[in-house]
């Protein structure tokens, strides 16, 4: 048994045998051949061998007619490096010494070369690491290791443990046979684990390197509440997860029954709560479990789901798709927020050193019109067919805000003369997650309907941290009094000025941090499907005063510690069916 | 033929583009004429110069001081041909194919 620990980022129990995923998605698992057959898989891989080096000399001559000697070169260089007496001296070691099968050594050697090469500060030599996991793939792809087989294919239940996922690769996971995941990288605030949280995937992320010790064969526990990843659990631990498991879903169960109650306190205080979504198939599930409606429809994975940029038809299908089936409940639509760690596969910009400070977001639609049009007149158009609202994110500056609503109107007039129908008398609102758009909070109230406060980028923001840099993660903590403080003005400004003020962060998905937001003033929230049903047994189970009491108290907190440990132990206090175990 | 002998000595990489995929071949095969253990390295770290991966993973730049140490029969003439091809600057000063 190997316990390991990280960072939990989606909430849940799974229990499952392993999927070892490479760098590029091949099924490689570690895998050892009995001690009498090491020398038969050493003679297997040196048949591989020759196949893959008779490919490169053909290559290499055919190349070199075609297109000159130095062409013909990149894969003499290629011949070179799979002839590398370093590379067989450890493939033999890992084979005849270890009983590693040649599939799984190829993988890790070649693998291990490929991210030394990716280290060096030079260009020119890190590109060499495609030439090497190009060896790699032919290698396996002659051992018959090579399985072809992608995530899509899968047909039993399986724990996916991977170097790192990004959030197009976990949002196309399977959900009928994944049931977690874990990865050597990543962070608490990274978009992977909002993907994660969206599909109620229990996940562990930034675990650091651990691949290598696990077996194909080994179970995995994936302990999404703790960040625990527990590789073959003995049968007492086991025994204990499966409890866990069983307790968790009668809770499940028992909170589902007030799907269909109002979202308000003991004493009659009545709140929206909505829900966050990223994908129109998700509105359904909204549905099921009473929200209010939606507070928060991430767009991006529109664009990072597919190669080609979406169409205007694209964004008009899924906007349509979601609020028909809300059903007249309120739909707030934020607009295109590429940038940073949400890069598609198009280089909206390049050697930005710095992203989370570059062209992201709203700058990068303010200066991509023909990228932003299309999205503006889809949700114009969809709004005929109920109450859609626009949101703009990231808003720094009253001037971004100006343009973005010409923008707006712009493309109304457009729809206007083409005859097309469209609604423009739709509310425009604007994200709060900028400390500068706090502070200036007073001025942009004159100019939206409504503001929400994404507390994932107002606390980087804050605090200076890159939430999906596993370095600094720790120092990203949402609660931080800075933070805090930030919420309360813009909630006190907001609510001078009638303007309904949302929180659709992650802040608002756990119990206690919800609570003490009510205490703030908040009176809409808007969380991951699979946080509602607890969202309200929460605030079913408190009165304002309490909240009110908490607020009063956290506020003269110094530390983010502080006010987590308070928060948690108010909750035990208040809602102790919500703390499981 | 048992006259084995331990030489080294340092060279620079003088082509533009360092020592990258094409002079590492170069390299490899030059050094796979000897019978000679070759060493190449900077500063402490030193690995078989007929490895490509390893002079790769070297990630020696234009300008880099590398040393070189032989051990073997032919350790002279291995010493001797690898410092006219550093020299040489790989034969590629003013080739920017690559």
């Amino acid at each position: 048994m190997v316990e390991l620990q990280g960072i939990p980022v989606s909430p849940g129990v799974a229990i499952g045998p392993a999927l070892v995923l490479d760098a590029d998605g091949y099924r490689i698992p570690r895998c050892l051949v009995a001690a009498d057959e090491a020398e038969d898989e050493y003679a297997r891989l040196s048949e591989a061998v020759d196949f893959v080096s008779a490919r490169l000399e053909t290559n290499r001559l055919e190349t070199s007619a075609a297109a000159g000697n130095s062409t013909g070169d990149i894969f003499a260089a290629q011949l070179q490096m799979l002839h590398d007496p370093r590379l067989h001296a450890e493939l033999g070691r890992r084979i005849r010494d270890d009983h590693q099968s040649a599939p799984y050594a190829v993988s890790r050697v070649l693998n291990n070369y490929a991210t030394a090469l990716r280290r060096l500060d030079n260009p020119l030599l890190a590109d060499r690491a495609e030439d090497v996991l190009d060896i790699e793939k032919q290698l396996l792809f002659e051992l018959g290791a090579v399985t072809r087989q992608p995530l899509a294919d899968l047909s039993e239940p399986v724990i996916v443990l991977a170097h790192g996922l990004t959030p197009s690769e976990t949002a196309s996971l399977d959900r009928r046979y994944v049931r977690g995941f874990c990865t050597e990288t990543g962070g608490p605030g990274g978009h992977t684990a909002i993907v994660a949280k969206g599909l109620e995937l229990p996940a562990v992320v930034g675990i650091g390197p651990f691949l290598d010790s696990v077996n194909s064969a080994a179970s995995v526990i994936v302990d999404g509440d703790r960040g625990r990843v527990i590789i073959d659990p003995d049968e007492q631990v086991l025994r204990e997860y499966r409890k866990r498991l069983a307790d968790r879903r009668s809770l499940t169960a028992r909170l589902a029954e007030l799907k269909d109650l109002p979202a308000e306190t003991a004493d009659g205080l009545k709140l929206q709560l909505s829900a966050n979504i990223e994908f129109p198939s998700e509105a359904e599930g909204c549905l099921q479990r009473g929200a209010d409606g939606i507070g928060l429809y991430r767009t991006e994975f529109l664009y990072l789901s597919s190669d080609r940029e979406p169409s205007e038809e694209d964004h008009y299908e899924a906007y349509s798709q979601v609020v028909r089936e809300m059903d007249g409940r309120p739909v707030v639509i934020r607009t295109l927020d590429l940038g940073a760690d949400k890069m598609g596969k198009r280089p909206l910009a390049e050697n930005e050193h710095n992203p989370s400070l570059g062209l992201r977001s709203i700058r990068l639609s303010l200066r991509n019109s023909n990228l932003f049009r299309p999205q503006l007149r889809a949700i114009l158009r969809a709004a005929v067919h109920g109450d859609i609202r626009i949101m703009f994110p990231l808003i720094t500056t009253i001037s971004e805000l100006r343009q973005a609503r010409m923008l707006l109107n712009v493309v109304a007039e457009d729809l206007q003369d083409s005859g097309i129908p469209y609604r423009s008398d739709i509310p425009v609102g604007m994200m709060v997650e900028v400390p500068a758009a706090v502070v200036m909070l007073d001025v942009f109230a004159h100019e939206v309907d409504f503001f929400s406060i994404g507390t994932n980028d107002l606390a980087q923001y804050t605090l200076a941290v890159d939430r999906s840099n596993e370095y600094v993660a720790n120092l990203y903590q949402s609660c931080d009094p800075a933070v805090l403080r930030l919420i309360a003005h813009s909630v006190e400004v907001a609510n001078a000025n009638n303007i309904p003020i949302s929180v659709c962060g992650e802040m608002s998905s756990n119990p206690a941090r919800a609570l003490l937001l009510i205490g703030l003033g908040v009176r809409c929230l808007s969380v991951p499907p699979s946080a509602l049903h607890r969202l309200k047994k929460a605030i079913r189970s408190v009165t304002r005063e309490q909240c009110e009491q908490i607020a009063e108290r956290v506020m003269k907190l110094q530390t983010a510690k502080d006010v987590d440990l308070y928060l948690l132990d108010r909750l035990e206090a208040l809602v102790p069916e919500l703390i499981v175990s | 033929m048992t006259n084995d002998s331990s030489l080294s000595t340092i060279v620079v990489v003088r082509n533009p583009q360092g020592l990258h995929a094409r002079p590492a071949d170069m390299l490899v095969r030059l050094a796979n004429q000897f019978d000679s253990t070759i060493k190449i390295g900077k500063g402490s770290e030193h690995v078989d110069c007929k490895s490509i991966l390893s002079l790769l993973t070297l990630g020696a730049a234009a300008g880099t001081e590398l040393s070189i140490s032989a051990f073997g029969s032919d350790a002279d003439a291995a010493i001797q041909a690898i410092v006219e091809l550093f020299e040489a600057g790989f034969h590629e000063m003013n080739d920017d194919e690559e």
